[in-house]
């Protein structure tokens, strides 16, 4: 079946400007906060989000960092094949600062968890938000909500929500694929 | 994400090129790990591990308990000094009963060459060889390339020669097959007593001239003379191997060229290796010790995600 187009390009680049704008709202000159961009894809989020913040609303020393979070996953020996870790660059201090944890699709809440857990491994920081591009709600497997969401999507457990980024595909999209298993 | 293609591992000899780099990749990112606040994580948290060691041991079993431990797998050791193994009982009676603890993997070392994949053949648990006599050391040798790899960005191309008793080194067979399957060129260096015959079938050259194996290296890996294993005298003196065999710093410095030196421990300072080349920015034995924790995370995390999945 044809993937359906969730979100084109034009209507990406609004939601993300409207979740810096929130993020702007939020925690002001960014002075302590810290926008952590979860492996693999959330990074891109996290790219743009920075792009966005430092470019058009001239937010001075953004602090970010991505974290991996293979090593922390609850289903290590539990899904048919081991998965790819991604390196971390976790080089900012993240004692007492407010974390904004960055990811592309919320799905079962699963990867938040381990990303909570994984955080741990690099101090205590004062607070933790959760930014999330496209919000599969009634989906959760944890009581983990988003602060921040650009487009709640329903989607059947069958379904795969797939967001592609201009760097790597032709153009900025986000696609349901129906029946993906 | 690619898997091992074996289910243990008993030497460098049944892996496949894919692995090491499977390996070393996974190592990068447990090198991240240990160099955290917090040098720890769950991964492992419902698998048991025995540390049998047969053999004395100090560096390898610090490197794999610490590994296990960064990994929160629990840990039961195990050392033949105070066990039944004086008693009379057989190395299969010994784990069958360790794994009737419920055991998930192994890690031995063991005297007799080939009781690795002995044990693998005969018991029902993941089997890791952390020595097993004369024949193979994997996780050394995984290490020496991965701390070459770190050093110099690959070590396909790269000129290693090992010098020393080659005869009863296990660490030197698997450094041999390692740095082979990854592309670099290999030499051994050491008195002909020490030296096994018809070496150069590994694919390696003999080079009896210990400065001129110098002049031709990028990376020198100076072996420990190994007293414990020698049933009778192979060199006249030590004075002697030390006169022809031992790096000392001015002979690193006549070199016209800057080459690294590594020693997979225990050092004999004064014999192969000088105490100031030990302590020169050249030597890269304390990485190497570094290394090992995270090339053990990695071989311990790859195996065990092989492990027969827990029961729904």
């Amino acid at each position: 079946m044809q993937p359906k187009l969730l979100l084109n390009a034009h209507q990406i680049d609004i939601l993300l400007h409207r979740l810096a704008c929130q993020l702007i709202e939020n925690h002001l000159d960014f002075s302590n906060c810290v926008l952590i961009g979860l492996q693999p894809r959330g990074v891109n989020v996290l790219n743009k989000l920075t792009h966005l913040l430092t470019t058009v609303y001239k937010v001075p020393a953004l602090q970010s960092g991505k974290l991996d979070i293979t090593f922390f996953r609850d289903d290590f020996r539990r899904s048919d094949k081991p998965h790819a870790a991604s390196s971390s660059e976790m080089n900012i201090p993240i004692e007492g600062k407010d974390i904004v944890f960055i990811d592309d699709v919320l799905y079962t809440g699963r990867s938040i968890r381990a990303a909570l857990t994984a955080i741990e491994s690099y101090g205590r920081p004062k607070s933790i938000e959760l930014l999330a591009l496209i919000d599969r709600r009634f989906s959760r497997d944890l009581p983990i909500q988003p602060d921040y969401v650009g487009r709640q999507v329903d989607a059947l457990q069958n379904d795969k929500v797939t967001v592609e980024w201009s760097e790597t595909h032709a153009v900025d999209a986000v696609f349901l694929l129906k029946d993906h298993l | 994400m690619k898997e091992l293609s074996v289910d243990h591992l008993l030497g460098i000899k049944y892996l496949k090129e894919d692995d090491l780099h499977l390996i070393f990749e996974t190592a990068d990112h447990f090198k991240e790990v240990i160099n955290r606040p917090i040098k720890k994580v769950p991964s492992l948290r419902d698998v048991t591990i025995a540390n049998l060691f047969f053999e004395n041991s100090t560096r390898t079993k610090l490197s794999f308990e610490l590994a296990e431990k960064r990994l929160s797998a629990d840990i039961i050791n195990f050392s033949a000094a105070q066990s039944s193994v004086k008693k009379g009982e057989t190395l299969i009676d010994t784990v069958n009963n360790i794994l009737a603890m419920k055991v998930d993997m192994v890690i031995m070392r063991h005297p007799n060459p080939g009781a690795a994949e002995f044990l693998s053949k005969n018991v029902d648990a993941c089997i890791i060889n952390a020595g097993d006599g004369t024949h193979e050391h994997p996780t050394q040798a995984l290490l020496d390339a991965y701390s070459i790899r770190e050093r110099f960005g690959e070590v396909a191309g790269k000129r290693i020669v090992i010098v020393g008793d080659i005869l009863h080194s296990r660490v030197a067979l698997s450094n041999i097959f390692a740095l082979n399957m990854l592309g670099a060129e290999v030499k051994v260096c050491g008195p002909k007593s020490l030296l096994p015959k018809h070496i150069e079938s590994l694919g390696v050259k003999v080079e009896p001239d210990f400065k001129k194996a110098l002049r031709w290296c990028d990376a020198v890996n100076m072996l420990r003379v190994q007293n414990e294993r020698m049933d009778k005298s192979y060199f006249p003196s030590i004075r002697e191997y030390t006169q022809l065999y031992g790096l000392s710093l001015p002979l690193l410095k006549s070199l016209r060229k800057e080459i690294i030196v590594l020693h997979p421990g225990p050092m004999n300072r004064g014999v192969e290796i000088s105490s100031d080349v030990a302590d020169s920015n050249q030597a890269i034995i304390l990485d190497q010790v570094e290394n090992g924790v995270a090339i053990r995370m990695a071989v311990i995390y790859l195996l065990a995600s092989k492990l027969i999945k827990p029961e729904a």
